[in-house]
């Protein structure tokens, strides 16, 4: 297990590698001189040129990556251009946000998927399956935007539930905060929870026709307890490693939802940086987004081996 | 001495593609996509003709009226015709989805097939770079690459392309690995083939199923993405209509006209979820034993 783990572990240093010269290699797509961008209306030659050699932009590219890759390795993600403050610290204020959203969601996703999934494999081929499929089919097939949209014409317009926007910190008063961010987080999850239920019932569909069911039928147990606690457990192995990977989805979903509820999380600053044409920040969010994206995907490979006990000794 | 003969009729081979159509043709929810799916590429062709009104022409008179028999969907925050724009909208829609895809598969095949053909550090390498964009999650990649390209459609499908290939390279890459290992292969080889002419002639046409049908599904995918640049203002750019972007400036007038938020997001929905259907129908007709 052990060497298993090692050798995941020595693959994820060059994809990191890879993936930080491709986001480096994003400022290169940018039409026109960067200089020109942040001078804005200022056209004075030496500005430019101070600019330029401030941001190292004089150099060539193989050492304006060097330069780039050693603040990051430093913790150095850049300075936003308009707001004048370290990425790192605009990421470090946003992240809390959209982690509080994304854990909600992830709980709102599984609580949904996983026993949409069961029920779907248990009444496989019956009324149940056919609807199950089709709420999942639906879910994947509606843009989260347009489903936040609704919601909020919906409870927040018509009914007058809950709040259409903004966020309160959990700290502050976590009913309000609750209250402002269950309908982000039910959007978010929403895709996530057509994912899991396809997976469960797949993995459900795998456990049911296993040996060790059919012996825990013959020895008479209840059809509860063979489901829950024979074919469910077994089945949850590809289903949380799976989980974990949907895990790097939510914080692209994030990107459109935060804006529909005027959530101030990781979303809303890359949308806003993109609008105000602040690169730093967009690479910032993209490495960093990468980065959390690349270590799930560890973890999810970590847990299918230590969840799963046939790999366990290995 | 008498001969008795016994003739066994034998039913006429069928060819794979004639199996599949009609294993498509036996999912009522895959036909119903297939239909809806047809329906919205003929919208987009016939937009011009089909489009009661001029999409971008503006009136004052008409500010947000509820739908009514002149307006069928009312009209947006300009006077402006939604159903017309709707329909409209389905040609942004679905040339991206059509356009962005083609860059992805252009750019994904070759590669995979080479990757999966030559083996070895070739693969590696290339696997790699694949695994590194696969690192981002697909729309924040393709958000980084539109913002710095600048917003227009164009460039929403060049980005949407462009973060969609890894995918196609993975899908292709591994069926080219599968199909090394038939026979078929070694005789084309043993033949004296050029590995460029197995590759070609011998490799990739066998692939196009797994291929097409990730192109059904990417083509989905590729339409929410479409929506959500524009959606973000990064792609298609106003007046011209688009679905996201009508949802984005239906935003503002929720409680005064909640019709400029249903009808663009509901052709979103169906448009993508009728893609699904047919990419879900294609995958058993080709794979049953996947199913």
């Amino acid at each position: 297990m052990s060497s298993h783990l090692g050798a995941r572990i020595a693959q994820v240093l060059p994809t990191l590698l890879l993936v930080s010269i491709l986001v480096f290699c994003l400022q290169q797509l940018m039409p026109g001189d960067p200089a020109l961008v942040l001078a804005g209306e200022e056209r004075d030659p030496a500005v430019l040129a101070q600019i330029r050699t401030e941001l190292w932009l004089d150099r060539p590219l193989p050492i304006q990556y060097l330069h780039w890759i050693g603040g990051v390795v430093q913790g150095d993600l850049g300075f936003s251009w308009r707001i004048r403050q370290p990425v790192v610290s605009l990421v470090a204020t946003k992240l809390p946000v959209t982690m509080q959203l994304g854990f909600m969601a992830f709980v709102i996703a599984v609580c949904i998927g996983v026993p949409m999934g069961i029920l779907s494999a248990v009444k496989r081929n019956t009324k149940w399956d056919y609807l199950a499929n089709s709420i999942g089919l639906a879910g994947l097939s509606t843009p989260n935007f347009w489903l936040g949209i609704m919601l909020i014409l919906l409870i927040s317009v018509k009914l007058g539930w809950l709040p259409p926007s903004g966020y309160v910190p959990l700290s502050e008063d976590w009913r309000l905060s609750l209250s402002t961010t269950i309908m982000p987080a039910f959007v978010l999850g929403n895709a996530i929870a057509a994912v899991l239920m396809r997976h469960t019932r797949s993995a459900m569909l795998t456990a049911l026709d296993q040996d060790y069911i059919r012996t825990a039928r013959a020895k008479g147990l209840s059809e509860r307890v063979v489901i829950l606690r024979h074919a469910l457990r077994n089945a949850l192995v590809p289903v949380v490693t799976l989980g974990a990977l949907e895990l790097g989805t939510l914080l692209s979903g994030a990107v459109l939802t935060e804006p529909v509820f005027s959530v101030p999380g990781f979303g809303k600053l890359i949308v806003d940086a993109v609008f105000n044409r602040d690169y730093p920040v967009v690479q910032g969010v993209v490495l960093v987004t990468a980065t959390v994206y690349v270590m799930l995907n560890l973890l999810a490979d970590i847990l299918y081996v230590v969840i799963n006990p046939r790999l366990r000794g290995a | 001495m008498s001969a008795t003969t016994a003739s066994i009729r034998l039913p006429a081979p069928q060819s794979p593609t004639k199996l599949a159509i009609r294993r498509f043709l036996r999912r009522p929810a895959a036909v119903f996509g297939l239909f809806v799916v047809v329906s919205f590429v003929a919208i987009a062709l016939s937009a011009p003709w089909l489009a009661p009104f001029d999409p971008v022409k503006t009136s004052w008179t008409l500010i947000r009226k509820a739908p009514d028999a002149a307006h069928w969907m009312g009209t947006d925050e300009n006077g402006r015709d939604v159903l017309s724009r709707v329909i409209w909208g389905a040609r942004a829609s679905m040339l991206a989805g059509v356009v962005s895809v083609t860059i992805a598969a252009f750019i994904g095949v070759p590669v995979g097939l080479i990757a999966g053909f030559v083996r070895g550090r070739t693969d590696t390498v290339l696997s790699r770079i694949v695994d590194a964009m696969l690192a981002s999650p697909f729309l924040i990649l393709a958000i980084a690459l539109a913002a710095f390209l600048g917003p227009s459609l164009q460039n929403a499908m060049i980005a949407i392309g462009v973060s969609a290939a890894p995918v196609f390279m993975r899908v292709s890459r591994g069926a080219t690995l599968d199909a090394g290992t038939h026979e078929y292969v070694e005789a084309a080889r043993a033949l004296g083939n050029p590995g460029w002419r197995v590759a070609i002639r011998h490799i990739l046409p066998n692939i196009v199923p797994p291929v097409m049908v990730q192109a059904t599904l990417a083509i989905a995918t590729a339409i929410i993405a479409e929506a959500s640049l524009s959606f973000l203002g990064l792609g298609q750019q106003p007046p011209q209509p688009s679905w996201g972007s009508m949802l984005n400036a239906a935003q503002r007038f929720l409680t005064q006209a909640p019709w400029l938020a249903i009808f663009p997001g509901a052709a979103i929905f169906l448009c993508v979820l009728s893609f699904n259907l047919v990419g879900d129908g294609l995958r058993d007709a080709l794979d049953p034993r996947g199913k």
